[in-house]
């Protein structure tokens, strides 16, 4: 099996503690963590960690069962690249003085979908959103203008095929879960287990 | 309840008492159906110390003489109850003390509530005296962990504690309560019981799917063969075990971990499997059309080389942690579930059988290890003794009723291939870890957890030096432990592997040891050591007769080895049963 990238998504309880039980799972097996964000979910007091690694898939598939594992963990979900929509954000600081003479930049910019962020007199900070060629095409053209400061977040991925949380916390929160809530990973790739 | 509050006049609708965290904790306990604590006192935990002075008639404080030895006995008493173990613990070093005891009942999935004090709340992360980070230090080695600041937090955070300890796969939870939240008076309206988490599922929903392509394949195996783990101790399943593999009429091996969960001289059971287990269950594995695995993890030690195991064989791993399926060994059908639930369905659904041709390859397998191995161990040739013939004689007393605690090498491996067990919750050792000086606390623990059977540790000259002081334990609370050092004036199992793989080099294996028997009288504690044969059985019975805890070290032959081996890194079927076939 071929490593590449996955991302995970991971729905949990927010709780504090929590992101170093879940960073200790990667770095106990020796592996890096490319990329992590938290942020709220589509559901009130749900939490989203984001994680993108690069590896096999049968690794993220045992790394999800040990995330899920987790006490205050709702639900861990891994995708390919191609499953999902995904974005991250840089920001680039340059001097203004070379901004205002050199026209150009700003043009380079709009080609870019970079927007102001703040202008001062000494410097101004351009973001953008998109995946990281563009962002790190932006660095290679911000480069001969002086390029201050550079910064770029973790990335943010919406999968395509899910619906939402809503639905699936409404069954953990039952006692007696339906049979959605507890998906059966085997089961639903019946084919695959039995025919080994 | 009137003893322990202090009572203010509210006209609310369900009636709240005052109380401190302290007792709050405590009352959590009582509610819990906990009566014995293991602990030790210290600066951050001394307003628990202080309310449990109250608490005297209702819970018993056994004070052992190092945490670690807390959490050992808490896993002991655990072990042997079925019951989630208690542990108290000051902040800092008393914390740290328990990281062995938490990472040993981690891996081997034992319940136990660890409470750790813990400076003011308002001192955290200054350095301030005997301030640890404990959350973060035992984080990997818990189920679950906590930190309380605040008094009213703490009912629902140890109901939560008791519910995760001892729920779906067991394991060690700790709550560490800084010293402000312990003293804080709070409305306190009682304490309720946990039992749902929204984002912890201790047990699925059985899928019957499952059990049905389970039960086909093991209708139609030809030579099946149930391996089975401590699952079924956990999951109380052991009569659903054992109705399922009667009528299945197959031959079935446990684990280290799963032993005693049926009879050892049960007619199905074919004995241990493992690097120091039987040669039938080792060798055969790699025979078996089907391998039913029940409530255990493909660990390393059981497998040998994962690329040579069972490869021949369709899988079925029956399992309450999902992530333990497919973790080591593909399952051809995973059954997902609690096994008390699982086991049942699937003996519905399979055939009456009987493998006679298969069985009696088992009793062959089994001749050839008694002729080459077992017959020299228990009926040594050697004027000094033999491990086995201690546990053999033992056996012969205890007639198998006895709890056997065992601590880590040699002596356990010896322990388990010979000790015969008729009960379950019998064998209690520290199997994944790996823990010396487990076995002395263990067995105090293992004593309160059921104080009607006699409790016998076995422990290697080595690691009985690693947790000797709670000799003091014992000679203070007296719970009646039985102690059998078999002194064989070596690290032997590390010896064992530098006689075999570093060409005899003896690096630091020459371990010198006190004089046993002066130590325990040291500690109020009768003993006895024993070099010669005919003095054995008269020994071993003078200590199970005595009326309290007694020591027996017996000098046992320096340079024997563990035999069957399956050396590491060859497949099971490699397990040899001399060196000279190494
Ligand atoms: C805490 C700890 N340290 C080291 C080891 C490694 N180890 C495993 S067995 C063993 C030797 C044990 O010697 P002894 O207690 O005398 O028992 P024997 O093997 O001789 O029966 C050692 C050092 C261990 N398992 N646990």
């Amino acid at each position: 099996m071929t490593k590449q990238e996955y991302t995970i998504t991971v729905y949990t309880e927010n709780q504090i503690g929590l992101l170093n039980r879940i960073a200790i799972i990667f770095s106990r097996r020796k592996i890096n963590i490319e990329s992590l964000n938290t942020s709220p979910s589509e559901v009130d007091s749900v939490h989203r960690f984001t994680i993108v690694i690069n590896e096999t898939e049968d690794v993220v598939r045992k790394l999800c069962r040990q995330i899920e594992k987790q006490v205050e963990v709702l639900k861990a979900y891994y995708n390919t690249n191609d499953e999902i929509v995904w974005q991250e954000l840089a920001m680039y600081k340059v001097p203004t003085e070379v901004i205002a003479s050199a026209v150009k930049v700003e043009r380079l910019l709009r080609e870019h979908g970079a927007h102001t962020v703040v202008i001062r007199k000494d410097y101004t900070v351009f973001a953008v959103a998109g995946q990281r060629e563009e962002t790190d095409k932006l660095i290679k053209v911000l480069e001969p203008y002086r390029l201050i400061e550079f910064v770029r977040s973790a990335r943010i991925a919406i999968i395509k095929a899910s619906d939402g949380f809503h639905e699936k916390l409404k069954e953990f929160e039952y006692r007696e879960p339906g049979e959605d809530a507890i998906e059966n990973e085997f089961l639903n790739e019946n084919e695959k287990v039995f025919s080994m | 309840m009137e003893t322990l509050t202090i009572k203010k006049e509210k006209p609310a609708t369900k009636p709240t008492t005052q109380v401190s965290g302290s007792v709050a904790v405590l009352e959590a306990f009582l509610a819990e159906g906990v009566d014995t604590v293991f602990g030790y006192p210290g600066g951050a935990i001394m307003p628990i110390y202080d309310a449990l002075y109250d608490y005297n008639d209702k819970l018993k404080h056994i004070l052992v003489r190092h945490e670690q030895g807390a959490i050992h006995a808490a896993q002991g008493f655990a072990r042997v109850s079925g019951r989630t173990g208690v542990v108290f613990a000051t902040s800092g070093p008393g914390a740290t003390n328990l990281v062995t005891g938490l990472a040993d009942a981690m891996i081997d999935s034992t319940p136990v509530v660890c409470i750790t004090g813990q400076v003011f709340a308002h001192l955290l992360g200054t350095d301030a005296f005997q301030e640890t980070d404990v959350i973060n230090i035992t984080t990997p080695v818990t189920k679950w962990n906590y930190q309380v600041t605040d008094a009213t937090e703490i009912p629902a955070v140890l109901a939560k504690a008791f519910y995760i300890a001892g729920s779906g796969r067991p394991g060690p939870v700790l709550i560490d309560i800084t010293k402000n939240a312990q003293l804080q008076l709070f409305d306190y309206s009682g304490y309720q019981k946990c039992e749902h988490i929204r984002s912890y599922r201790p047990k699925p929903i059985v899928r019957k799917e499952y059990i049905q392509e389970a039960a086909k394949l093991i209708n139609a195996a030809e030579r099946p063969f149930v391996i089975f783990g401590q699952g079924v101790i956990l999951g109380k399943a052991e009569k659903e075990f054992q109705k399922f593999i009667e009528k299945a009429g197959i031959p079935s091996a446990w684990t280290i971990m799963g032993m005693s969960a049926i009879p050892t001289d049960h007619p199905l059971g074919v004995g241990m499997l493992g690097m120091h287990g039987n040669y039938g269950p080792n060798v055969l594995t790699n025979e078996c059309d089907v391998l039913i695995a029940v409530g255990m993890r493909f660990d390393d030690r059981v497998t040998g080389r994962l690329d040579k195991y069972a490869k021949q064989a369709k899988i079925i791993h029956l399992d309450i942690d999902p992530a333990e399926i497919d973790k080591n060994v593909k399952a051809t059908v995973p059954v997902w579930g609690d096994c008390k639930e699982t086991l049942p369905l699937l003996t519905e659904l399979v055939d009456q059988k009987v493998y006679p041709q298969w069985l009696q390859l088992f009793k062959e397998y089994q001749q050839k290890e008694e002729d080459k191995v077992i017959k020299e161990e228990l009926n040594p040739t050697t004027e000094i003794m033999t491990m086995g013939e201690v546990i053999n004689t033992l056996n012969e007393l205890t007639k198998g009723d006895a709890v056997i605690v065992t601590d880590v090498g040699q002596h356990q491996m010896v322990a388990c291939r010979y000790a015969k067990y008729n009960k379950s919750k019998s064998n209690i050792t520290s199997g994944g870890l790996g823990t010396m000086g487990y076995a002395l606390p263990a067995a105090i623990g293992a004593a309160y957890g059921d104080p009607s059977r006699t409790t016998v540790a076995i422990i290697g000259d080595g690691g009985f030096q690693m947790t000797l002081q709670e000799l003091g334990t014992i000679m203070q609370f007296k719970p009646k432990v039985k102690i059998i050092i078999l002194n064989n004036q070596f690290l032997g199992m590390v010896r064992q592997w530098q006689q075999l793989f570093h060409e005899k080099r003896y690096s630091f294996v020459d371990i010198t040891s006190p004089d046993f028997v002066q130590v325990a009288k040291g500690f109020g504690i009768p003993g006895k050591s024993i070099s010669k044969r005919e003095e054995l059985k008269s020994s071993l019975q003078q200590m199970l007769e005595q009326d309290g805890s007694f020591l027996l070290e017996v000098m046992v032959g320096k340079e024997n080895n563990v035999f069957p081996m399956v050396p590491q890194g060859r497949g099971v079927a490699e397990c040899v049963l001399s060196r000279e076939e190494i």
